[in-house]
């Protein structure tokens, strides 16, 4: 039989093109793969050099922070200090008010509510943090100089505040998220027996949600590791080994900005202190991203 | 059931009501102290910024005298920025969420891949900043150049183009699919003719929310090495002497608009106090307006698609 037309040939050709396209877009989606591998290998390329001079012990010892001093000390404990310390402060503002604000949501809020506060969380959550860095030493500084007049102009406790307001729309949208997921008939369960919203809300819906409620909250602590320009700009950047709130502070990602705005030479062993800074705040994000991979894991409760 | 119980058992009905109620005041008032917080941030930068902001604030470059100075190169540097970055992150961004919705087959591979889209939306922007100042600045010798800063947001905004195409596609009918494979579609005429075109709008609700991210990303671009004083524009292609090429722009220093604001928050004058007010006022507005349009996209989108 010959072919009608030519319209209805085999087209040989479109089987190659077909693997050329998916050949293309694997390429793309490995770009994440890449990505990973390069942040690795830039981090621990640099870093490796760098523990070449300074020795592990006193990387993670020492208590002075001074990398561009002649008389070169490297605690990394100082920066640290300063990430916990206003991490701290940012999670006492974000997990109470967040988790508020989830529950409210979820359980009590009339639906015309939910719908302008959702989407109005999530304009919140994209404000430039350069923005609420800005509001920090300018406006909440101030302010709490008022009640604690000896609060210096650079602080930890604003920056860690105002870094809480931020994070404040990641928890709260992450965890409404997880409530609202609990199936209808567990709430209907607890409503039959008599018990109010409030108690249904927190011995029923928070309890079958908590798995995706410690996952915002790990979430939230990476953020408030992660952040920068808040601090860069409120808390002052000189290195300072304190868990003292009201006391200026310099963290592990404020010092990177702080050499960045400088000129460093390249592979200068400044220029190889903010990798290890970065190393290290990447294994602290790591660290938590995995206790909440595993903290969703353990407590997961499957409807 | 004698009246004294009966008493108690209202008292204790009622003190649970009251409970509720309370607790219904405290979330209303933590949502307000969310309200406060936008309105005070909003009117604190329009009070001090707003008698900067006029004609010759956009049209004049950073200078020693605060009442001089303005935000040409800072602007003009964000929206070059943002050029490079939508064209390398739409494109690599859209054609990952396909693979992955329509093409990849469940192994380990795919695994890893997914993970790491994953992992990445979860690193600080800084750690993107340290990649791009290892690899595009030192190894590929792009220098501390527009297209560094463009191509390290790209990277930055991949995960969220990613996750938002995946969505966008996992919304369309299996039956739309099953329809064009039954007419003999490859694989490729179902993607491009159907499945991308009916995920378009879910995939710019996705690249607007991460362009509004990139624009005020500040971290990454100081570490790159984005200079904080800049007085001249990147050259235009064919223009100066000798003519400029087409993409010289590329490789040319700039600022963007954190990070002029970023350098006027952190002097001591009042006056250049209120030019970051001015800058972030106009940062402010240009994220509102990208986020406001995505939440408008995506609310459009909702309401009028039914399968």
């Amino acid at each position: 039989m010959s072919v009608p037309s030519d319209r209805l040939k085999k087209d040989h050709t479109r089987h190659i093109k077909e693997r050329v396209i998916e050949a293309v877009l694997l390429l793309a989606a490995c770009v994440s793969v890449f990505t990973t591998t390069a942040i690795v290998y830039i981090l621990v390329k640099e870093s490796w050099v760098f523990f070449q001079h300074v020795p592990l012990t006193d990387f993670l010892f020492d208590t002075q922070w001074t990398p561009l001093f002649d008389d070169a000390h490297y605690g990394i404990m100082v920066l640290l200090s300063g990430t916990i310390t206003s991490s701290a402060v940012a999670l006492l503002v974000a997990i109470p008010l967040g988790t508020v604000i989830a529950i409210y949501l979820s359980e009590f809020a009339p639906f015309s509510v939910r719908e302008i506060a959702k989407p109005f969380l999530e304009l919140l959550g994209g404000i430039p943090t350069i923005i609420y860095g800005y509001f920090a030493l300018l406006f909440l500084t101030p302010l709490l100089q008022k009640i604690f007049p000896s609060l210096p102009g650079f602080n930890l406790l604003s920056a860690g505040i105002v870094m809480g307001i931020m994070i404040i729309p990641y928890v709260a949208s992450l965890s409404e998220d997880a409530m609202r997921a609990v199936p209808m008939a567990l709430r209907e369960g607890s409503y039959a027996m008599g018990a109010t919203r409030l108690q249904t809300s927190l011995r029923v819906v928070v309890p079958s949600a908590v798995s995706g409620i410690a996952a915002a909250y790990i979430l939230g602590v990476s953020r408030a590791v992660g952040e920068t320009m808040i601090l860069a700009v409120a808390a002052g950047m000189q290195p300072n080994l304190t868990f003292n709130p009201t006391e200026p502070g310099a963290t592990v990602t404020s010092f990177i900005v702080q050499v960045a705005l400088g000129d460093l030479p390249h592979g200068s062993i400044g220029y190889q202190t903010i990798f290890a800074a970065g190393l290290t705040l990447m294994l602290l994000t790591l660290a938590f991203n995995l206790v909440g991979y595993y903290m969703r894991k353990k407590y997961r409760e499957v409807y | 059931m004698n009246q004294q119980e009966l008493q108690s058992l209202r008292a204790l009905i009622a003190s649970h009501k009251r409970w509720d109620f309370l607790f219904g005041v405290l979330g209303v008032l933590a949502l307000m102290l969310g309200v406060m917080t936008f309105v005070a941030l909003f009117a604190d930068m329009t009070i001090n910024g707003i008698g900067r902001i006029n004609i010759d604030f956009l049209t004049s470059f950073p200078s020693r005298r605060a009442a001089n100075a303005g935000i040409l190169s800072a602007w003009v540097g964000s929206v070059l920025v943002m050029l490079v970055t939508a064209c390398a992150a739409v494109p690599l961004g859209v054609a990952a969420g396909v693979y992955l919705e329509e093409y990849a087959p469940k192994n380990w591979f795919t695994d890893i891949i997914e993970i790491n889209v994953t992992n990445l939306a979860g690193v600080p922007s800084i750690i993107y900043g340290l990649l791009a100042l290892g690899l595009f600045v030192y190894t590929f010798g792009l220098g501390q150049s527009i297209l560094t800063a463009g191509l390290t947001l790209a990277l930055l905004i991949l995960p969220v183009v990613i996750v938002a195409t995946r969505e966008a596609i996992r919304a369309i009918p299996q039956i739309i699919r099953e329809g064009a494979y039954a007419c003999g579609a490859t694989t490729w005429q179902v993607v491009s003719d159907h499945i991308v075109p009916y995920s378009s709008a879910g995939i710019l609700t996705g690249v607007i929310i991460g362009m509004a991210r990139a624009i005020g990303e500040t971290a990454p671009i100081i570490t790159v090495g984005a200079l904080t004083f800049i007085a001249f524009l990147p050259p235009a292609p064919f223009t100066g002497d000798p003519s400029a090429g087409l993409f010289d722009w590329l490789f040319a220093p700039f600022t963007v608009m954190p990070i002029q604001m970023f350098n006027w928050t952190s002097r001591p004058e009042r006056a250049f106090l209120d030019n970051a007010a001015a800058a972030g006022f106009i940062l402010v507005l240009m994220t509102l307006t990208m986020n406001g349009l995505a939440i408008w996209l995506r609310y459009r989108l909702r309401k009028n698609i039914k399968w």
